[in-house]
């Protein structure tokens, strides 16, 4: 008979033989034909209707689903079986339910009638499979519709239906957080239960309806905490309990759990706190600690210590064995320690302060969970005090530490160091390490920034430009280094080769020849790991050097001319226009290649701080003016350019040497028409760069877009385009420039100046607003050494004049003689400079020169005011040259 | 909070899995491969502590067996230890010294022995008696009922002679 029945299933395999079958399949091919066979057959047997194998079925496709193939057809076979009235059938039913279905799928609303009818079986196992059930997947609806059923259950004599019934609760709360006031008297009654499991499970449901409902907290705290001390104690107390007994501990789930549960009572209220203070101390000292149980504990109970309400002695105690669980050999014990000195931090630092070295071993673990977590807290640590050993450490670690911990960890340095940088030499220092050690995990921000800095820190740049050359000989593998020194010799190149500004601790370079500062460059450009963003850096770091250099102006030449053809238009596109400048501008390369002006920190910290760049808006394109203030302008773009072109989502299109150009040739262009008077510019060449442009470029976007950049730049808004926040608004630090450069400047400008007087040229001006009868005076430039103030008078009948006083003061020690001031206006402005008071600066502020400038603004009333500003003087016989832009005019001029 | 319970095999064969928070199929796939990906990497004597996606994951090995448990940052990854352990022993009381065949050709077993020690993702029995005991009685009300079935088919089959 017993055949018969075989025989009866032989239509099909059994559970067994296809289990056996899919772990036959020697590819994946295989495994899915199997698969595919055994689904077909069990969707025919639905379809029949076949109830004798339904409880088959449905294993069998708990199997399949196990191994990640669809089986949504299977779920309405789980609500039948649900449905049916047998034991077995329910019991796979619910499991299938469990599995297959998860709470977001519609077809789970229509097994709440079963439910409910389940959870008011006669049969305890049906009623706590459909608890169970109900408990792992319900959603909000069901949980609101049978929430009143379970509570009925919390009545049930049947222990394990009652702890059921409250895990169940769990997630009706958590589901539907209005129901917990229902639940809070049955919870509190499960505390005193003598079943551990209910008590486990009553435990349980107090904090989770603490957590989701005030008044239940107060509500147990009230009510319960002194019960739950009590029990504590007996736990802790208790003697040998073979049934629950864990390492020598009865029950350590329980004393867990009432741990946890003391502490959500215990934080905020200081009673509370007072009551649980002994039992908390006493299991912080008689729990054993060989065991991972005891452990567990106590790890519990420092966390409890840690978030009731003060109690010194008890803290004490808690970081002492965080200290000694620190020193453990046991990984997961280190690993939980960190843990929870991380939120120790906020309760003692001091204390955490003291196991600061063995934490710092722990950051050169070989466990990866245990040195994220240490570094964690190492960076939390981190104050003024220990920041330079701190850092020390960090980085000499860098050189060893694992390749995939190295992002981690070049990201917490960088962000210390700039969090802590209050010397910039440090700060460079520490950079360039990092830099030259994971330069290839450096962000891009990161590396933006220390070029900020650099343009800023004036002494610093001879020593820096030597120090990254040093770094490149050795760690030329690292792509952000090469950048920031391909940058750097760019833009300090003869700081390299003629060593200004030397350091007192700095070893002496061996004399790095003009021609090995190419090496450099001609290496950074060829390297064949070298992106876009290099070589492009690149290039333009020669063409810097091409003036700079004249011994290496061919080798220069070469090197541009051989990326003419290369494939990425964007270096294609930069060597064509870079080799004309070079080949075909010899008079006013100079002045094209000048240093960058210093780059303003502020603002640059504050774009990174509010995100990522602005798009550029658009200003009405054909009214704003291209400003003609390209000569002392230019280098702006490239660097806005040069920040930008590594991220993908650079706002202009045209972001390359694109911007570079136009923005320099707008700047003469426009100039152009009222060139007069001693002006020796060649105009020819202004013709031939005008060609230039055309080449391969689309000019008028190119145009458009520099000077919508440049017209918000000068209106000065507060918010500001990526532009303006690169550029210094007004202050400029000094700038040394060889007695060389100097000369062509200034003739250049003069040529190019639309209203000439002597040595004097004119820029940018706006005008807007109304004309008041009195302006504030302006501060228009300061540096360190140089003090400039502008002050205001109008002529009511004219109100496009203005009358401007300006006054030179020397904030230096030494004399400043030959000063000559130059200023520069856009071409709807025009500017007469009367001569000066004096040539002559005596230091100390010791005294004043004046001048007196008269500027028409033709657009009264539609554009600001704006000026760029030359200062050249002499002092002890050396040439000094200092350069700003003034945009803070007061509107109305 | 337990947010899902996995059984990997060392070879990255899923040999059970349980949700006790809403993760759609798809997410679920995604989940475990990624966990096997980062668990079963990991050498012997680190920490049985993953991070991830701002969660925890707790796991222990037995024989070729990863038993894996993933809770919230604030839990107790000592005491998930325990339970993970506290599961196998039962498991091994079930199966008698259990290996990763039984749990393969009784994989439904496995799973209703863990709906006996968990609940919505909580810890609902710590004696491994009263466990034993409710996954027996269970046991043999499904026994009681197939014989019932096996001798009313009997029945039906003498009747039809």
């Amino acid at each position: 008979m017993a055949d018969l029945i075989i025989d009866a299933f032989s239509s099909q395999t059994r559970l067994r033989d296809m289990i056996r079958a899919i772990r036959a399949c020697k590819t994946a091919a295989e495994e899915r034909a199997v698969v595919r066979k055994e689904c077909a057959v069990i969707r025919a047997s639905i379809s029949e209707n076949d109830q004798d194998y339904r409880h088959r079925n449905l294993a069998k496709l708990m199997f399949i689903h196990m191994l990640g193939y669809p089986t949504h057809f299977g779920q309405m076979e789980c609500l039948k079986s649900i449905a049916s009235a047998g034991f077995p059938e329910k019991r796979i039913g619910y499991l299938g339910l469990m599995l297959l279905l998860d709470e977001r799928q519609e077809v789970l609303m229509l097994v709440t009638n079963s439910l409910k009818q389940d959870l008011n079986h006669s049969n305890p196992y049906i009623v706590g499979l459909a608890l169970c059930a109900l408990g792992n997947i319900c959603s909000a609806e069901m949980a609101r519709d049978l929430a009143p059923e379970v509570e009925k259950l919390f009545q049930s004599r049947d222990p394990n239906i009652r702890k059921k019934a409250a895990l169940c609760s769990v997630r009706i709360i958590k589901k539907v957080p209005d129901l917990a006031e229902n639940f809070m008297s049955p919870a509190a009654t499960l505390l005193k239960e003598k079943h551990h499991g209910a008590m486990i499970a009553g435990v349980q449901l107090c904090t989770d309806l603490c957590k989701v409902s005030l008044e239940a907290l107060e509500y147990f705290r009230k009510k319960s905490t002194e019960g739950l001390v009590k029990a504590l104690k007996e736990r802790v107390n208790s003697p040998y309990t073979p049934e629950y007994d864990i390492s020598g501990i009865s029950d350590p789930f329980l004393h867990i759990r009432l741990l946890r549960l003391l502490r959500v009572l215990g934080q905020g209220d200081a009673d509370a706190s007072d009551c649980m203070n002994d039992i908390l101390a006493q299991v912080a000292t008689k729990t054993e600690t060989n065991k991972n149980a005891g452990t567990a504990i106590l790890y519990e109970c420092v966390e409890t210590i840690m978030s009731i309400e003060d109690n010194s002695g008890l803290r004490v105690l808690a970081i002492n064995i965080l200290g000694r669980f620190l020193s453990n050999r046991d990984n997961n014990i280190r690993y939980v320690a960190l843990n929870m000195l991380m939120r120790a931090i906020a309760v003692d630092a001091q204390a955490v302060q003291r196991h600061r070295i063995t934490i710092l071993e722990c950051v050169k673990d070989s466990d990866a969970s245990i040195r994220k977590r240490a570094l964690e807290l190492i960076f939390l640590l981190v104050n003024e005090n220990n920041v330079k050993p701190l850092t020390k450490e960090l980085i000499d670690y860098l050189q060893v530490s694992d390749q995939e911990f190295k992002g981690d960890l070049t990201e917490k340095i960088c962000s210390i160091v700039e969090k802590f940088s209050m010397e910039k030499i440090w700060y460079i220092d520490k950079m360039l390490k990092v830099l030259s050690e994971a330069g290839n995990f450096v962000k891009d921000e990161i590396w933006h920034a220390l070029i900020v800095v650099i343009s800023n820190a004036s002494d610093l740049q001879g020593y820096t430009v030597r120090s990254l050359y040093r770094a490149f000989q050795t760690s030329s593998e690292q792509e952000s280094l090469i950048r920031v020194a391909v940058w750097c010799i760019g833009e300090y190149g003869e700081m390299l080769v003629n060593n200004v500004g030397m350091l007192e601790k700095e070893d002496p370079l061996t004399q790095v020849t003009e021609s090995d500062a190419v090496d450099i460059l001609e290496a950074a450009i060829k390297r064949h790991t070298s992106d876009i963003t290099t070589r492009a850096l690149s290039l333009v770091a020669l063409l810097k050097l091409s003036s700079r250099f004249p011994s290496c102006s061919k080798r220069i030449s070469d090197i541009i001319t051989e990326h003419k053809g290369s494939f990425v238009l964007e270096l294609q596109q930069r060597s064509i226009e870079f080799n004309s400048i070079i080949d075909k501008h010899q008079n006013i390369r100079s002045t094209l290649l000048e240093r960058m002006p210093v780059l303003d920190e502020a603002s640059y910290n504050s774009k990174r701080k509010s995100g990522s760049l602005p798009p550029t808006t658009s200003a009405p394109t054909g009214a704003s003016p291209k400003l003609p203030n390209g000569v002392v302008k230019s280098p702006v773009a490239p660097i806005a350019d040069l920040l930008d072109l590594s991220s993908d989502d650079a706002p202009v299109p045209s972001s390359s040497g694109g911007d570079f150009l136009p923005d320099l040739l707008g700047g003469s262009l426009t100039s152009l028409p009222s060139l007069t008077g001693t002006g020796q510019a060649p105009s020819n060449g202004t013709d031939i760069l005008m060609d230039l442009l055309s080449i391969g470029t689309p000019t008028t976007q190119n145009d458009v877009s520099t000077s919508d950049l440049l017209s918000t730049n000068h209106n000065n808004t507060p918010s500001g385009t990526p532009l303006e926040r690169l550029s210094p608004p007004s202050p400029f630090s000094p700038q040394v420039s060889t007695p060389t450069a100097t000369t062509p400047v200034m003739d250049l400008l003069d040529g190019f100046s639309p209203t000439l007087s002597n040595k004097k040229n004119s820029t940018d001006l706006h005008f807007s607003g109304n004309n008041g009868p009195v302006y504030p005076s302006i501060i228009a430039f300061q540096s360190s050494s140089l003090k400039i103030e502008f002050s205001f008078s109008k002529q009511p009948e004219n109100l496009q004049s203005t009358l401007i006083n300006a006054t030179f003061t020397n904030m230096s020690s030494n004399v400043y003689t030959d000063f000559i001031f130059q200023a520069a206006v856009p071409k709807f402005i025009q500017l007469h400079l009367d001569p000066a008071s004096g040539n002559t600066l005596p230091a100390s502020g010791n005294g004043s020169v004046g001048q007196s400038l008269r500027v028409t603004n033709s657009q009264h009333g539609q554009k600001h005011l704006a000026m760029r500003i030359r200062v050249a003087y002499k002092v002890n016989n050396k040439d000094v040259l200092e350069q700003g832009q003034i945009s803070n005019f007061p509107p109305g001029l | 909070m337990i947010h899902f319970v996995l059984l990997i095999s060392r070879q990255g064969k899923v040999r059970l899995t349980k949700w006790y928070s809403p993760y759609s199929q798809k997410e679920r796939t995604k989940v475990i491969r990624e966990l096997s990906g980062v668990i079963l990497t990991r050498v012997p004597k680190l920490c049985n502590f993953v991070e991830w996606r701002g969660f925890k994951v707790v796991y222990k090995r037995y024989a070729s067996l990863y038993f894996c448990m993933c809770i919230d940052q604030e839990d107790n990854e000592l005491e998930i230890l325990e339970i993970i352990h506290h599961y196998v022993e039962i498991l091994d009381r079930y199966f008698g010294s259990v290996c990763e065949l039984d749990l393969i050709f009784n994989f439904h077993k496995a799973y209703y022995i863990l709906d006996e020690i968990l609940i919505a993702g909580e810890l609902q029995e710590t004696s491994k008696k009263t466990v034993a005991r409710l996954v027996a009685a269970q046991d043999l009300m499904v026994e009681t009922a197939k014989e019932e079935a096996s001798s009313i088919s009997n029945i039906i089959a003498q009747a039809t002679k």
